[in-house]
C-alpha cells in the first residue's frame, strides 16, 4: 500500500463534490528514537505510521476529518464536506494560488539509511565524554530521526508529492553535589544528515563543564541589565519575541492586533531587520510548497525597523487582502495546517563582539538556548549559559537566568546587531496541540538596554 | 494483536501487544464564531519483546503488516537495554469508573451551544474580547496482552471545554483563559465562563509593583504552572534511581512543611486521566508521595521499579508511543485549613500568581523556577486592586514548600493533570521594570 496510487484515484472524487474547497493529504513516515538515561542505552525504538485528512470548506465553515485507516476514503471526504456544511455560515474566502503539479521527492540523505549500529556507536561516544567528568551524576541524551513522504491533493488541482528528513538530538549533563543540582543541555538538528550532528565532541565536553561549573556559580540578581544575545539565544528571542505575532492567524480577525500590527508601524531601529524564509536548502524549516501547496516565498516580516509583511495561509491573506507566503504547515496528518514560521532570522549588521561588549560596565552575556514562551505582547525565554559582563569583559558564569520583556519595547531596545550570523538547527516550536515543529532561528549576536532578568 | 503476538513468541522469549484507538470530536471556536468541526480517529499499535533478555519495541499505525512490526521490534532488541522485569500475568483491576455512554451520544448542536453559550455569556460582559475556545468528546479503548497471559482492557470517554480569551487596549494585551474536563458531558459551560468573567474583572484596572520580595498567594491555576513540575520530574523513581532527585535520599524523612500532602491518583472517578491499569497492565492505585511533609514514595513502571528493588507503582506510561517509562498520572495536592478570601485580606501588600509564563523553562530538577506573570494581581491592604505586568517571580520549589506556607480549604482541577489549594508563600522574589 503506498499513498500515491491511492491519491491520483481521489482526484477525480474530490472535483465531483459540491464543496467550495476540498484538500486532502496522505503521509506515510518512518522514525527511530534513541534514548540513553544514565551511562547506557535506555531505549531504542523504530516506528512507522500511515494516514492522512482531507479538510473541506463550505460557505466559509471548516470540516476536517483524520485517519489511519486509508479504506473508504470517498466516505471521508464525504464526512469532511459535512461537517463544513454544519459550520458554515458565511462566505469561503481563500487566496487564489496556481494548482501546482509536481513531485518534489528526492531527499540527499536520509538517516534511515543507517544502520542503528553506526547512530549507537556516535552516541556512546557523546556519552562516554559526559561520563569522563567528575562530579557529573547523571546524563540524559535524546535521539529521533525521521523520515516522510507526504502526498497533496486539491478541488483546484494540485497534486504534490514531498518528501523530508530531519533529526533532533538534544544532550544533557546533570551535575550534583551536596544535594544541589545543576545541568546544562545541547541542541541540535539537521534536515536528514546525520554527519550534521556527528561532530560535536568538543561542545560535549563544553557542555557537560558548564554543568559542573554551575554548582559553584552565582545567583544573578532579579533586575533591569544591558544584556548581550548569542546568535542562538537571539534567534530563539526573534522567534519568540516577534516570529510568534507576525502570524496572521491572531491577527486576521481581532481589530486590536490589525492596530497594533499595521504595516508601516516602527517597531525598531534602521539597523533592524527581520525575514521569514523557506527557501534556504539544508535548513529544517525549508521546503518546497507548504501544507496548503503554496510555493515557499522569503517574506521580510521588519525592514529598516518598520513592519513591512506578515506571515499568511490562503484564508489569512485574503482576509487581509495581502498575497499568501505560503506558511500554513502541519505537524503531521493528524493536525490541520495552520500559520507557521519556518526559517526565522535578524539580518547582520557590521558590529564586532568586542564592540559589542566593550563600553558595558555590568551586564549579562547570555548564550545558548533552553526555552522560549510567548504571549504576544510578553515574551520570555530562558538562556543555557550566562556570565557577568564586568567592564567590557565577560566575566564569572551565573546560574541559568530567564529573560522577559515587552516586545513592543524590547525590539527598540536592539542598539547593536553584530555582524556574525548564525543558524540555529536545533529547535522545535510548539503552537496549540501542534509541536514539535521543524524550524530554524536565527541571529548574529544582539544587545539589548534595559531587559529584565529574573532572579533573587 | 493476537497474531502479532503470536508472530512474536516465535522469534522472542516474551511479548507484549498494547494498542490504542481513539475517535475524537472537537468543535472549534475562533474569532467569538464557530470555525471548524474536526473528527479524529486514531490507531496505535506498540509491540514489545525480550529477546535474548534484551528489550526491542516498535510501533506502528499499520494494522495490515504484523510482520514488519515484529521485524522492526527484533532489530532493535540487539541494541535494547537488558530487561529485567517480567510482563504481569492474568490479574484482577479495581472497578474504575471512566465510561459514560452518553458522550457517544451528544448531539453536535449541542457541544456548539455549549460553546456559544460560554461565548455569549463572556462577550456579554466584555463585549472587545476576542475568543477561541473548543467543545471536545471522544473514546479511547485500549488493550494490552502478553506472553504471561496478562490481558487487560478498557474503554473511556472524555469531554471538554475550554476557551481563552484576549482583550487588547493600545498595545496592552490582557489573556484570559479557563478549561474543565471530564468523562461525563457538561449540562452547561457556566462554570468555566464565569471563572474568565472573573479574571476579567479583577484585571481591568493595572497595579505596580516594585523589585522586592513580597508575600504571593498561587492560586490552583498558579500552583500548578509554577510549582508542580519539579515535583512531577524529582518523584519519578526514574529520577531517584539515577540519584538526580533532590528528594531521592529523604525516603520517610521530612523534607516540606508538615501541611504539605501529595498523592498520585488514577483512580479517581470519572477523571480522564483515571484508568483501571496502566500501560503495562499493573494494576491502578492511589500512592501517597508526600504525607505531612514527608517523602512516602516515588512512582515506578514495571523497569524502574525492579532496578530500584521495590514494585510497580502502576504509572507505567506510554509517553508519544515510546517504551513505558514512569509517568505520573494526576498529582493532587492536599487541602489545608486557609480560606483564600482571608489569605488576601490578611495581606498587607503581594502578589496573586494566576498563569506563569516560562517557569518551567529554569532548572526545573533543582526545584528552581522563574516566570513572566501572565495573569496575576496585586494586593494592597487586603484587596486585590489591579493586574499587574512586566513582573517576574522567581524561587525555589524546595524552599517555599518547606517554609510556613497556608493552604487553602477548597482544591480544584487545572487541565486534566492536577488538583490543587491555592497556597500562600510568606516572600518570594519579585523582579519588575519600574
Amino acid at each position: 500500500m503506498t499513498i500515491e496510487p491511492i491519491g491520483r484515484e481521489l482526484t477525480d472524487v474530490i472535483k465531483k463534490q459540491a464543496a467550495d474547497y476540498i484538500e486532502v493529504h496522505l503521509e506515510e513516515s518512518h522514525a527511530c528514537q534513541i534514548g540513553y538515561r544514565g551511562p547506557e542505552l535506555e531505549s531504542v525504538s523504530r516506528s512507522s505510521s500511515v494516514g492522512g485528512n482531507v479538510r473541506a470548506m463550505v460557505k466559509g465553515g471548516w470540516g476536517f476529518v483524520s485517519f489511519n485507516d486509508l479504506n473508504d476514503l470517498p466516505g471521508r471526504v464525504r464526512t469532511a464536506i459535512e461537517q463544513a456544511r454544519f459550520v458554515g455560515k458565511g462566505e469561503s474566502k481563500l487566496a487564489e494560488v496556481e494548482p501546482v503539479i509536481d513531485t518534489a521527492a528526492s531527499i540527499d540523505k536520509n538517516p534511515a539509511v543507517l544502520s542503528l549500529a553506526e547512530k549507537k556507536q556516535k552516541l556512546d561516544e557523546y556519552n562516554q565524554i559526559i561520563w569522563s567528568t567528575p562530579e557529573l551524576r547523571t546524563s540524559v541524551i535524546a535521539y529521533g530521526d525521521g523520515y516522510k513522504k507526504t502526498v497533496f491533493l486539491s478541488s483546484l488541482g494540485s497534486f504534490i508529492v514531498q518528501e523530508r528528513a530531519d533529526i533532533t538530538l538534544r544532550l544533557t549533563a546533570i551535575a550534583a553535589r551536596n544535594g544541589d543540582v545543576q545541568q546544562a543541555g545541547l541542541s541540535v538538528g539537521s534536515r536528514g544528515d546525520f554527519a550534521e550532528v556527528g561532530n560535536l565532541h568538543k561542545d560535549v565536553e563544553r557542555m557537560t563543564k558548564h554543568a559542573v561549573a554551575l554548582l559553584s556559580a552565582p545567583h544573578v540578581k532579579g533586575g533591569e541589565y544591558t544584556v548581550v544575545l548569542d546568535p542562538v539565544l537571539a534567534g530563539v528571542f526573534v522567534h519568540e519575541a516577534f516570529g510568534h505575532l507576525s502570524e496572521s492567524d491572531f491577527v486576521y480577525e481581532n481589530e486590536g492586533m490589525r492596530e497594533i500590527m499595521t504595516l508601516g508601524k516602527q517597531f525598531g531601529g534602521e539597523h533592524l531587520n527581520i525575514v521569514d524564509t523557506a527557501t534556504i536548502p539544508g535548513l529544517r524549516g525549508s521546503f518546497k510548497y507548504d501544507d496548503e501547496g503554496v510555493p515557499a516565498t522569503r517574506t521580510y516580516l521588519i525592514r529598516e525597523g518598520k513592519l513591512v509583511g506578515r506571515l499568511h495561509s490562503r484564508e489569512t491573506a485574503a482576509k487581509m487582502g495581502e498575497k499568501p507566503t505560503g506558511n500554513a504547515r502541519a505537524i503531521n496528518y493528524r493536525f490541520p495546517p495552520i500559520v507557521r514560521m519556518t526559517n526565522t532570522y535578524i539580518e547582520p549588521r557590521d558590529v564586532s563582539f568586542s564592540d559589542m561588549i566593550a563600553d558595558i560596565k555590568e551586564g549579562i552575556y547570555v548564550k545558548n538556548w533552553y526555552g522560549g514562551m510567548t504571549s504576544m505582547e510578553m515574551f520570555t525565554f530562558s538562556a543555557g549559559e550566562a556570565y557577568m559582563i564586568r567592564d567590557g569583559k565577560v566575566a564569572e558564569a551565573l546560574r541559568p537566568v530567564v529573560l522577559t520583556g515587552n516586545v513592543f519595547t524590547t525590539l527598540k531596545n536592539i542598539d547593536a546587531i553584530g555582524n556574525d550570523l548564525d543558524m540555529n538547527q536545533g529547535g522545535g516550536c510548539g503552537k496549540g496541540a501542534q509541536m514539535p515543529l521543524p524550524v530554524s532561528n536565527g541571529s548574529p549576536h544582539i544587545r539589548i538596554r534595559h531587559c529584565l532578568v529574573g532572579g533573587k | 494483536m493476537e497474531e502479532i503476538l503470536s508472530l512474536a513468541k516465535k522469534v522472542a522469549e516474551e511479548a507484549e501487544v498494547f494498542s490504542a484507538t481513539s475517535e475524537e470530536t472537537e468543535v472549534q471556536f475562533e474569532a467569538n464564531r464557530l470555525k471548524r468541526l474536526d473528527t479524529k480517529q486514531t490507531t496505535n499499535i506498540a509491540l514489545r519483546i525480550i529477546k535474548e533478555g534484551k528489550t526491542g519495541y516498535a510501533v506502528t499505525t499499520r494494522r495490515d503488516n504484523a510482520q514488519a512490526l515484529v521485524d522492526s521490534a527484533v532489530e532493535t532488541a540487539q541494541f535494547g537495554i537488558a530487561a529485567r522485569f517480567q510482563f504481569p500475568g492474568k490479574l484482577a483491576y479495581p472497578p474504575v469508573k471512566i465510561y459514560d455512554a452518553y458522550v457517544d451520544k451528544v448531539p453536535i448542536e449541542k457541544m456548539i451551544l455549549l460553546g456559544e453559550e460560554l461565548i455569549a455569556r463572556v462577550t456579554n460582559h466584555t463585549p472587545a474580547i476576542v475568543i477561541e475556545g473548543g467543545v471536545s468528546k471522544g473514546t479511547v479503548s485500549v488493550r494490552i496482552v502478553n506472553s504471561r497471559g496478562g490481558e487487560a482492557e478498557y474503554r473511556k470517554t472524555f469531554f471538554g471545554v475550554g476557551m481563552e480569551g484576549n482583550l487588547i487596549r493600545g498595545t496592552d494585551m490582557l489573556f484570559v483563559g479557563e478549561s474543565k474536563t471530564s468523562c461525563h458531558v457538561f449540562s452547561d459551560s457556566k462554570e468555566v465562563a464565569d471563572v474568565v468573567i472573573e479574571q476579567l474583572e479583577l484585571a481591568k484596572e493595572k497595579a505596580s509593583v516594585q523589585t522586592k520580595s513580597l508575600p504571593v498567594i498561587f492560586t490552583p491555576n498558579g500552583v500548578a504552572g509554577a510549582l508542580v513540575m519539579p515535583l512531577v520530574v524529582a518523584f519519578n523513581g526514574k529520577t531517584v534511581l539515577e540519584g538526580a532527585s533532590p528528594v531521592g535520599n529523604k525516603l520517610d524523612q521530612k523534607a516540606f512543611t508538615d501541611k504539605l500532602w501529595l498523592w498520585d491518583d488514577p483512580t479517581v472517578l470519572y477523571r480522564p486521566t483515571s484508568r483501571p491499569c496502566d500501560e503495562e497492565g499493573v494494576p491502578s492505585q492511589r500512592t501517597t508521595l508526600i504525607e505531612q511533609g514527608r517523602v512516602k514514595s516515588f512512582f515506578y513502571d514495571l523497569q524502574t521499579a525492579t532496578l530500584a528493588k521495590t514494585k510497580s507503582t502502576g504509572n507505567g506510561s506510554r509517553m508519544r508511543g515510546g517504551l513505558p517509562a514512569p509517568a505520573a498520572s494526576a498529582f493532587i495536592i492536599g487541602t489545608g485549613n486557609a480560606g483564600y478570601k482571608e489569605m488576601i485580606q490578611e495581606m498587607e501588600e503581594g502578589l496573586v500568581v494566576e498563569q506563569l509564563m516560562g517557569a518551567e523553562m529554569g532548572n526545573v530538577l533543582g526545584g528552581e523556577f522563574s516566570g513572566n506573570v501572565l495573569l496575576g494581581y496585586k494586593v494592597e491592604n487586603g484587596r486585590i486592586v489591579g493586574r499587574v505586568k512586566d513582573t517576574m517571580v522567581a524561587g525555589n520549589v524546595y524552599q517555599i514548600l518547606s517554609q510556613d506556607i497556608a493552604i487553602g480549604r477548597e482544591a480544584k482541577w487545572v487541565g486534566s493533570f492536577v488538583q490543587a489549594p491555592h497556597i500562600f508563600v510568606p516572600s518570594l522574589s519579585v523582579a519588575s521594570k519600574s
